[in-house]
């Protein structure tokens, strides 16, 4: 017995080994390695030299740091609930049964979602131009002297955060078929008992697809602390810093400016920031994420 | 009465999804009609989404500008090795995750799906000295090589899952007819999951052809540039001549859509499957 246990067990190991090996050698060697580095000194010519908390004291007092965190969450404020209404919207208008033509609306709102960033970010580039561009064209129709977009510095977030509601297509599908996943019985039920659209809504649709809205807030909340490819593509993090997000400024430490120390600090704030956030989502979600068949 | 809110109900849906369908096609159409205009038309105002004649010479002379064939080469060369790499190892690891029984098995497999929640930005600066210390740097080999290491948690996750839904009966005859484990992951494990496996390769090949940071870290000589970084310097050197560049954007787009239009059928159902499941 006691052998066939540790025969399996080899087995195991032996089918699991290419996770495995890129596991410590991919995760875990450079997680223990980067948390040192975030202590020392240490460009890619020379060998790490250990200041303690050096790195960490610094961000204090870099406002670069302070600037592009500050970024990084008006990303994440504006994106996650903007791309969660708009997904939403988008799923519910195609949930309706008498529609025709969902496969057509489907595809053309989740093919821009999988157009790569660097072939997007050119075509947002001419689309937001200030002189050239579609959307300061028809602005111009209505009198609206439209802004720079992209080169304002207070205007180049949200040009960011706009253009990534392109990408919204693949929530709008997990939501679509969260929402034909309601079994049709309950909508029937509440029917027979009087229920409006409104009350049906609130009572039966909203609670049963909170799983999938808490899936949502997690994962885009991770992925958007992380915001980088439309940024840099976009603006290189400028003008002025104005749309600099975190990623794009640990990137510019490790390998522009060789700072693989203070970027590996940087990382590991914003790894603190992304803990603090999904933890937070989960002791609060206990309030509002209903599970069928647990009541 | 009743039925003719109904109608204007249903009316405001469909005028409601064409704007929307619309908008999200929007800025294609508009960088098309653009890769179509002569100079001279790029300046109008205002300016026309169609020009009188289309010109296709811009598509000739973006591809002057910039090796794009060689781009187009080095991505697809980059995304075959993901996907070879995700398609032979993903399984292996799925198979370890779902029908060997070993202690540690589902602990081993929670730390494995966790992974998903640390920063690229984390694991980042040590993964690139590990590459430069092995003389990889400005090679394919990191963009290809950690697919071969598992394919990805979430790959192996899917395959887990479709796994399970293989009734272990099956495999419970097979080892009495005398088979192994690497036969029954061979002969009926394999087999069975071409749908699975279909899928995941879809998931690679957006994920491989679409990665931009990958290619920016380790990638320096031009000529190795994938289409990923290729892009973006067209736009820094010749932005400014909007027609070229949209052609470049469209040529950009068009392996995209071309494989959009094959896949989506399956590429839709699956991310379905893999948001529910998740």
């Amino acid at each position: 017995m006691q052998k066939k246990n540790l025969k399996s067990l080899i087995l195991g190991l032996l089918f699991i080994s290419p996770w495995l090996i890129g596991f410590i050698v991919f995760t875990v060697y450079p997680i223990v390695a980067s948390f040192y580095y975030s202590f020392t000194d240490f460009s890619i010519t020379t060998k790490p030299k250990f200041i303690g908390f050096g790195n960490f004291s610094r961000m204090f007092s870099d406002e670069l740091f302070w600037k592009s965190l500050i970024n990084t969450l008006v990303y994440v404020i504006g994106l996650v609930p903007l791309g969660l209404f708009i997904a939403l919207g988008i799923a519910l208008l195609l949930n309706k049964k008498y529609l025709r033509g969902i496969p057509f609306f489907r595809a053309a709102i989740y093919l821009p979602s999988i157009v790569p960033a660097f072939a997007f970010s050119a075509v947002v580039t001419l689309f937001f131009h200030p002189y050239l561009g579609f959307v300061n064209t028809i602005l111009s129709w209505f009198g609206i002297n439209g802004p720079l977009w992209l080169s304002s510095e207070v205007w180049a977030k949200p040009t960011i955060i706009i253009a990534a509601q392109w990408g919204v297509g693949g929530a709008m599908l997990i939501f679509s078929a969260a929402l034909k996943d309601i079994p049709k019985e309950l909508y029937e039920a509440a029917l027979i008992d009087g229920a409006t659209k409104s009350t049906m809504f609130r009572k039966i649709t909203l609670p049963l697809i909170t799983p999938t809205i808490f899936y949502y807030l997690v994962t885009s909340t991770i992925g958007n602390m992380q915001i980088f490819d439309l940024p840099m593509l976009l603006t290189g993090g400028g003008p002025a810093n104005a749309s600099l997000s975190l990623g794009i400024y640990i990137y510019k430490h490790a390998f522009t400016y060789t700072n693989m120390g203070y970027a590996s600090a940087l990382a590991w704030v914003l790894f603190g920031f992304i803990l603090v956030l999904t933890l937070l989502y989960f002791a609060f979600s206990k309030k509002w994420v209903f599970y069928l068949g647990n009541e | 009465m009743q039925s003719n809110a109904q109608l204007i109900v249903k009316l405001v849906v469909y005028f409601l999804l064409c704007i929307i369908a619309f908008i999200y096609l929007l800025p294609f159409l508009w960088m098309f009609g653009t890769s179509l205009k002569a100079d001279t038309e790029l300046l109008d105002f205002p300016p026309k989404f169609f020009p009188s004649k289309p010109h296709f010479d811009n598509y000739a002379k973006a591809i002057n500008r910039f090796p794009f064939w060689k781009y187009f080469l080095n991505t697809v060369i980059i995304t075959a090795g993901n996907l070879v790499g995700v398609i032979v190892s993903a399984p292996l690891v799925a198979y370890g995750f779902s029908k060997v029984n070993w202690k540690g098995r589902d602990a081993m497999f929670f730390i494995m799906l966790s992974t998903v929640m640390i920063p690229g930005a984390v694991t980042m600066v040590p993964t690139f000295m590990i590459f430069k210390n092995l003389g990889w740097l400005d090679t394919f080999l990191p963009l290809i090589v950690p697919a071969f290491l598992g394919g990805g948690a979430m790959n192996v996750f899917l395959i887990k899952q479709f796994f399970s839904t293989i009734p272990n009966d099956m495999i419970e005859a097979a080892r009495i007819d005398g088979a192994n484990d690497w036969t029954i992951f061979r002969k009926i494990m394999l087999p069975l999951s071409k749908p699975v496996l279909a899928l995941i390769s879809l998931f690679t090949f957006i994920g491989s052809w679409n990665n931009y940071m990958g290619p920016l870290i380790y990638i320096t000589s031009e000529e190795k540039y994938p289409l990923a970084l290729g892009m973006p310097m067209f736009m820094n050197r010749y932005g400014t001549y909007w027609n070229q560049a949209m052609a470049a954007a469209t040529l950009t787009f068009l392996p995209t859509l071309i494989f959009f239009l094959f896949a989506q059928k399956y590429l839709i159902e699956g991310i379905k499957l893999s948001g529910m499941k998740s």
